[in-house]
């Protein structure tokens, strides 16, 4: 792998904006913030191809558009194979002379009702292949673009309008899917989580994915303040926070090698610093009837689900 | 750009095409209250620039500024909350 790339924040923000002012997405849409940086992240001429969701219908409301790059919209299930074809393509026309670029980078991105849903499948299929492209992942935990339905990202506890909080179910009753992990025992040469509080880390991982020969996958977590139902402005320490409370921590596994990255490190070192659920769920109105009486033992139960993962990637990490 | 200018079929880029560029549409309108920099306070820190979900916000290389582009800015806030030194306050859309 070449050298890590290192970078001061002018420098990020003297690189032109690849993904637009002028996009439809909400006021304080991670998921935007979450573009923004990894098109920063870019190493040359990329191409990159969005399934539906939120981040492509609010990109590009026709005649506008919001990518300054070469950019295809595909449908719910497929983009992993749309993005398999573009990289078979550009190596076809590598072979017969006709690109004018050195190399071209392939990038695809998908919500994660076109990942833990719809898109596993043709993901699943291109990763087996093992075309080149880097797969990001933005989660926003349900079907947002919809109208806030429930998905296999959303996690246990949360409110959405088809899973609803009522008197007898406590909002989403089954478990977040792994979907990292998933990926890693793939055998890929990289999968990572980040998240955009963390910005170094998620420009770092996304350069890294793109540099890597084969398929990279980033799972990024992108709070959505109608869907959560949090404040617009605090997206980003929602995002701080999941890492912090070790709900998503944030780690990469090269080759399959599991290893904790700096913001989870410190927390894996010094469990002390580890914050309790309740800091993250209290910012969310998703998570509100939890803080009733007749739903209170949830929130123990969330615990003890994200406790048990942390302690299995600890382990995974060498580090327990 | 004028956007609003009919196009017959013939004349309309072929597969849906999106030809017009984002930035020709202002999403300034959308905000409720309006982020005011005190360019005293702040660093150059660059978070808000990093952080904005909207690109709203660039520094200017010559004059070593931060500045807010208010044809863009949607009000969300998170620029408020991040900024470290708290250069950065919300104020009411319409107030002084």
């Amino acid at each position: 792998m070449a050298l890590e790339w290192k970078f001061t924040a002018k420098e990020i923000a003297e690189k032109p904006e690849l993904f637009m002012s002028g996009h439809r997405a909400c006021a304080g849409c991670a998921p935007a913030t979450v573009h923004r940086l990894i098109l920063k992240a870019v190493r040359g001429p990329t191409i990159a191809t969005n399934s539906t969701g939120c981040m492509e219908v609010t990109s590009t409301i026709y005649p506008f558009t919001a990518w300054k790059i070469p950019w295809i919209h595909t449908a719910f299930e497929n983009v992993a194979a749309n993005a398999s074809g573009i990289e078979a393509a550009l190596k076809i026309l590598k072979r017969k002379g006709k690109l004018k670029h050195e190399h071209v980078d392939v990038i695809a991105l998908a919500g994660d009702g076109g990942t833990f849903d719809i898109g596993i499948q043709a993901l699943s299929g291109a990763v087996e292949r093992g075309h080149d492209f880097l797969y990001v992942l933005y989660d926003n935990e349900a079907y947002m673009n919809t109208g806030i339905q429930r998905s296999g990202g959303t996690p246990l506890g949360a409110w959405t309008t088809t899973s609803p909080a009522g008197k007898k179910i406590p909002g989403k009753p089954q478990l977040k899917k792994p979907i990292a992990n998933i990926m890693v025992a793939h055998e890929m040469p990289y999968v990572a989580t980040a998240s955009p509080a963390y910005w170094i880390d998620l420009l770092k991982k996304a350069r890294k994915g793109l540099e890597v020969e084969g398929p990279a996958f980033l799972h990024v977590i992108a709070p959505c303040p109608r869907g959560w139902r949090s404040d617009p402005s605090k997206s980003i320490e929602i995002s701080r926070l999941a890492v912090e409370t070790c709900v998503f921590p944030l780690w990469e596994a090269i080759d399959g090698e599991y290893n904790l990255s700096a913001p989870s490190k410190v927390i894996a070192l010094r469990p002390e610093r580890k914050k309790a659920m309740e800091e993250y769920l209290k910012t969310q109105g998703r998570f509100r009837h939890l803080f009733t009486p007749e739903f209170k033992h949830i929130i123990g139960k969330i615990q003890e689900v994200v406790d048990r993962r942390w302690q299995r990637l600890l382990k995974k990490c060498g580090m327990a | 750009m004028n956007t609003q200018e009919k196009k017959s079929w013939k004349e309309i880029p072929m597969a849906g095409v999106c030809w017009v560029p984002s930035t020709a549409y202002l999403t300034g309108d959308w905000r409720t209250y309006r982020p005011i920099l005190d360019s005293e306070k702040c660093t150059r820190c660059m978070l808000c620039h990093i952080y904005c979900p909207d690109g709203a916000i660039a520094w200017k290389a010559e004059t070593n500024e931060m500045v807010i582009n208010y044809d863009y800015c949607k009000g969300c806030g998170i620029c408020e909350v991040e900024c470290p030194v708290d250069a950065i306050s919300m104020k009411l859309e319409g107030e002084g």
